[in-house]
Order: C-alpha cells, then structure tokens, then sequence
C-alpha cells in the first residue's frame, strides 16, 4: 500500500470515527442510550441481537437491499470525482433509469433471459444520457456541472412522476401495476436463504459495476486518460487527450452506474415504478460514499456496506426510541469532515505524524 | 387567459416568489463573497423549522406577534447553521460544494430528529397563526397596480422588496459592498489593498444564512401550516437557480423569482386557462430548472458570476 492511498485510508477512518462520535454526543445530548445505535447497527448487518440473543437471517438480507443502490450511487459519483468533476446528478440519474425500467418492463413481452438484460441496459443507457448532456454542455460551453446536474434532478424528478402518472398510470396515484415476473431480479433461492427477504439477483450487476470501475479507472488506457484530466486538464490536453470527449464520456459512464441503481431497486426491490414527492437522497447517500471510499471502486464498495449498514439501522433505531434520523446527521457530519480534510491532515500532523502530500482524486 | 384570471393569479405567483427572492439574495451575498452556497435549500429548511416551533410555541400568548418572532428565530438559526459552511469552506479549506451538500444532507436529518425529540413525531406541531394577507389602505386604490400589488398580499412581500433595495444599494453602492465584490471576483488582489478575505467571505456566507433562513420562515408561515420535511421541497434549488438567471443581481434575481413564481402558479391554474389545460402541471414544475439551463449555456463565454466563487482562497497564489 502506498503512503498516499494509506493517508487517504487513515483520512477516511478518522472521519467515519469522528461522525460516529458526534452522532453519539447527540444521542446522549437529547437523552438517549447511544448503545440502542450500536445495538441495531448490529442487528441490522448481521441479524444477530445481542440485548435479546435472537438470530434472524433476514436482516442480512435487507441490508444488502440498502447497501446496493447506495454502493452503485457511490460509483457514480467517484468516476466523476476521479475525472475531476462533480456529479451531484446521481439522484436524477436513478430516477431516470428506474422510470426506463418501469417503461421496459411493463411494456416488453419477453423471456426472463432477454427481458432482464434489456431493461438493465435501457436504465443504464437512460442514464448515461442524463448524464451525458451536464457532461456535454461542461464540455462543449464550459457550463458548470454541478448546476446542471442539480436542476437535471429536478427534471428528471418530474419527469418521471408525469410519464408515470400521465402515460403509463398508476394505480393509486403512486404505483404503477406490478411488473411480470420476466422482468424481475426476485430469487426464490437468495431470499430463502435469508429467511424471506427482498434480496435479489441485483447483487450480481452491483459487484459485477464495482469491478468495471476499478477494471477501467485502474488497468485501462482509456481509464489513464480520464483520471489524466482529472488530475490536471491542461497537462492532459498538452499531452495530446482529448479532454472535452473524455468529461462527456466520464460523465456519461458515471449516468450509466446511476441508472443501473434505478434498475436494480426498480426491478428488484420494488417490482413497479413509482411517482416520488421528492428525491430519495440515494444521489446524495452516493456523494458520502464515494468521498469516504476515496473514490476507489474497492473503497466505495466498504463505504456503500457501511452506510447501508446505517440505513439498515433506521428502523430498528427507531423502534427502539432513537430517531432514525441520526443516520442522516451521522453521515452529513462524516461528509464535512473528510471534506475537512485539510483540518485534518494538521491534527494528524499534531498527533505525530509526519506531514504528507495533499490527499489525491478530490473534485478540486 | 382572462384578465381576472391573471389576477386571481398575481398574488399566489408572489406569494411563491418572496421566500425564493430572499434566499437568493442570501445566495448572492454569498456568492459575491467567493464562496458557492448550494446549502440554500438546506438553511431554508433549518429556518423553517425554527419559526414553525417557535410561532407554535409562542402563538397562546403573543398572539399576532408569534409568526415575526418565529422568522427572527429563523433568522439566527439559519445564522447560526450556516457557521459550518463558512468555517469548512473558508478556514479548513473545505470544498464548497461537498460542504453545502453536506448541510443539505444535514438539515434533513436535524430538523426531523429534533422535531421527533421536542413533539414527538416526525414534523413540527401547526400553528393556527400563520401570516395572514393584507391588503393597503389608499395604495389599493391604484388602478392596476394597486390590485396587483397592495390587495391580498402577504406582508413579507414587502419586507422582500425591501430587501431587494438594501441589497443592491449594500452591494453596489457602499464600500463594504465594493470589498465583498472584490473578494468575489480576484481575492488575492484585494488582500493585496488590505481587505480581510476570510472576514468578508465569513460576512458573506452568514448574511446569505440570515437571509435563507429568513426565506425559510417566510415560506413555512405563509404557504404551510407545520414544518414537514417536505416543507421546502427544493425552493433552495430554484433560489440558485433565481440567482444564476438573475445573473447575480438583486434586481434581476426579483425579475426571475416573481417569473419563477408564476410558473409554479401557472400548475394550479393550468386546468382554468384554454390552451394551456391539455398540459400536464409537471411540465411547468420543471420550467425553472430548464430555463436555468439554457441561460447558462447562452450565456456560456460572458463573464456573468463573480470569476473566484466557488475557488479555495489561497494566499500564495497569484
């Protein structure tokens, strides 16, 4: 391991620790057991409960539903990242590519084999376009991307409620009908195993995206040349890149990650499109994941488990009298504080250590 | 579309439009600043949260009085919640759209936590006293103008108004205002003439959390009746998105906000108005979000934002 991708490691661990921290000082502050946190961050991962010592495999199961979307988010928004752009346009993303599934799936006959891979790569492709055009318009006009990938997110967010209201039709405002059992990545076998869970076969293309984003951004000539510009966009042009056609393809490469997610909790979790009153953050949950993975495709995977260990806690945290929101005040203050980074490289360099490059693959 | 209809129309379009105009000048002091503040949305939410609990809590015995409280309340939390911005951003060197989105993340969570703490569910308690309208005396009168502007209206249009003609005249037409420029457009260069950069950035970024937590509690009390997570519902976002189509003046960010408000009328009033009722009212949601764009791309090339926003303020640089 080298000394830069050991410090990012340690950035890392040191913030998770300190958001942790401060969600148990909050915790005690408004007069509760940050136990009940610990507690249920282990019943939710591995559905052992030990204030009650019960063993329920479904849990497993459900943390890996939470897990996934968040994982996939994440691998959005560290492509980007390493290309030096910022994607905040992951939620809109997901929206997209699970309005591309619904539209696949209800409207498409066919055999599971063909049906699945059709809708997965039309989500992928969906997203991949909204994607595209922030990457374009940055490419093209020089626009900045993170305004355009925000308001994209509200377009697509209504969008996506306009054609599943409108067009397609819902049958109770908010659902639309069930999609046929082709289209679905249910397995009879995964949730017996975890004792009736939702999980499904959507763990396959979400490993199957972690290795794709290390296989590309590590090993390739292509990868080389995205994270080129990131590192320096005049350098890389010198170098005869071709900078503008690299920050569409990143971008859209890191639509297609999002949309895949949109796919996967589409056809997986869920089994029909929705209309949303607003986005469900798994934009968001993706920009906190991708920082404390370090924009690593190995990095995420470990952060997307630990966040979606965290969602995984919320109800139970809930029902044990903690609000489950303190996994959003847990992971806000994690994103500060690896954005801290500086501040926390020198309190780094106070406790003894030696001080080091700047952190490598941030946005800035 | 009728004349009356237009005019039934008018004072919903500015009853959206004051919170947006508010916070986008929030926007704009920060921005001007040099420092990017996508954390609108969620200081808005923090505000609000802070004026509903508040009028709720002081409304049996202040009466009327309650709801200004609550926005003053609003004001200082709003203060107060975006001193993590600037001390990230501006001290630690912090990117500053990772730390806005880490605010936005942040103020969803605290404001459901804290009001499942202090009401015991998932929003705050309703207040019955909201702000209620008003219409002026004399000014009413006016032909035209008095029934769009004085009849019906909610007080905080005035105080957003007025807003508007403090800011540009801060901005534009003091020496502070000069000096917040400044550090927007070249920082190094106005160190170099002795200006403080983190101290006018620090006033930037807590003036644009004043004024969007005041936009918070402008729209809790006149468009609600409780704080719900889903109070806000991305008005931070068309607040930026106001402060980019209004090119970052005061005067353009109230043209945009009262356009953007409009819009949004014009989806409750779609089914009224012939040829607009085959449309479905998400096309004119998504109005605000497209029009930003296009703006941003045909105004690509023209320096039309402060040049440093957005840019870590390194004193070595040159």
């Amino acid at each position: 391991m080298t000394k830069a991708k050991n410090d990012k490691l340690v950035l890392s661990l040191v913030a998770t620790g300190l958001g942790f921290l401060l969600g148990a000082i909050v915790i005690i502050g408004t007069g509760k057991n940050p136990f009940i946190m610990l507690n249920a961050m282990v019943f939710g991962t591995t559905g052992i409960n030990i204030a009650k010592g019960i063993f329920n495999a479904r849990y497993i199961g459900e943390f890996f539903i939470q897990a996934m979307p968040i994982i996939l988010t994440g691998l959005s928004v560290g492509f980007a990242f390493r290309t030096g752009l910022f994607n905040i346009g992951a939620e809109g993303q997901v929206l997209v590519g699970g309005l591309a599934a619904t539209i696949i799936g209800l409207g498409v006959r066919a055999p599971s084999i063909v049906h699945v891979p059709m809708i997965i790569l039309g989500a992928m492709l969906a997203g991949a376009l909204w994607g595209a055009l922030p990457g374009f318009l940055k490419a093209r006009y020089n626009v900045h991307e993170v305004v355009v990938t925000i308001m994209m997110n509200y377009i697509g967010l209504h969008l996506n409620n306009h054609i599943v209201r409108n067009i397609i039709g819902t049958t109770d405002g908010v659902k639309t009908a069930v999609f046929p059992k082709t289209a679905m990545l249910s397995s009879e076998f995964l949730a017996g195993v975890t004792n009736g869970s939702r999980l499904n076969w959507g763990i396959v293309p979400t490993v199957l995206a972690v290795f794709v984003f290390w296989f590309l951004i590590e090993k390739t000539t292509f990868g080389f040349g995205l994270r080129a510009v990131g590192f320096n966009k005049e350098g890389a042009r010198y170098a005869g890149m071709k900078v503008e056609r690299n920050v569409m393809t990143s971008m859209a490469i890191a639509g297609a990650f999002a949309g895949l997610a949109g796919a996967v909790m589409a056809i997986g979790t869920f089994g029909f499109g929705r209309t949303l009153p607003a986005a469900e953050g798994y934009g968001f949950d993706g920009i906190a994941v991708a920082l404390v993975g370090g924009n690593a495709a190995f990095g995420i995977m470990l952060s997307g488990l630990l966040f979606g260990m965290l969602k995984a806690a919320a109800p139970l945290m809930q029902s044990a009298g903690i609000p489950k929101e303190i996994g959003s005040i847990i992971q806000a203050s994690i994103v500060v504080f690896v954005a801290m980074k500086y501040g926390l490289e020198k309190l780094l360099v106070l406790m003894g250590r030696k001080s080091r490059e700047p952190v490598e693959g941030s946005a800035v | 579309m009728s004349f009356t209809i237009l005019l039934e129309m008018f004072p919903i379009a500015l009853m959206f439009a004051v919170p947006l105009v508010i916070a986008a000048l929030g926007g704009l002091f920060s921005e001007r600043s040099g420092v990017v503040n996508i954390a609108l949305e969620g200081i808005m939410m923090v505000g609000g949260f802070a004026a509903a609990a508040i009028t709720w809590l002081l409304e049996p015995s202040m009466r009327g009085w309650a709801p200004w409280i609550g926005l003053v309340v609003g004001i200082a939390s709003g203060m107060v919640f975006s001193l993590i911005h600037a001390f990230a951003s501006i001290n630690l060197k912090a990117d500053q759209v990772i730390s806005g989105t880490a605010l936005n993340i942040l103020a969803g969570g605290l404001t459901v936590y804290l009001a499942q703490i202090f009401f015991h569910q998932q929003r705050t308690k309703a207040f019955t006293s909201g702000f209620t309208k008003i219409s002026v005396p004399v000014l009413e009168d006016i032909p035209v103008l008095g029934r769009l502007f004085f009849v019906q209206a909610y007080p905080t249009f005035y105080v957003a108004i007025a807003l508007v003609a403090l800011t540009w005249f801060v901005v534009y037409k003091t020496p502070f205002g000069l000096r917040l420029r400044s550090c927007g457009e070249h920082p190094q260069a106005a160190a170099s003439m002795g200006i403080n950069v983190y101290r006018m950035r620090y006033i930037g970024v807590v003036i644009s959390g004043a004024l969007a937590g005041l936009a918070g509690g402008v729209m809790i009390l006149t468009q609600d009746i409780q704080y719900t997570v889903a109070s806000i519902h991305g008005y931070g976002f068309i607040a930026l998105a106001s402060l980019i189509f209004g090119k970052w003046n005061p005067w353009g960010v109230l043209g945009t906000a009262i356009f953007f408000g409009f819009s949004e009328t014009l989806a409750l009033y779609a089914k009224d108005i012939s040829f607009l009722r085959g449309l479905p009212t998400e096309v004119f949601s998504m109005v605000p979000y497209i029009l930003t764009i296009i703006v941003l791309v045909l105004s690509a090339g023209k320096t039309v934002g402060p040049k440093a926003a957005g840019e870590i303020y390194d004193q070595g640089k040159r």
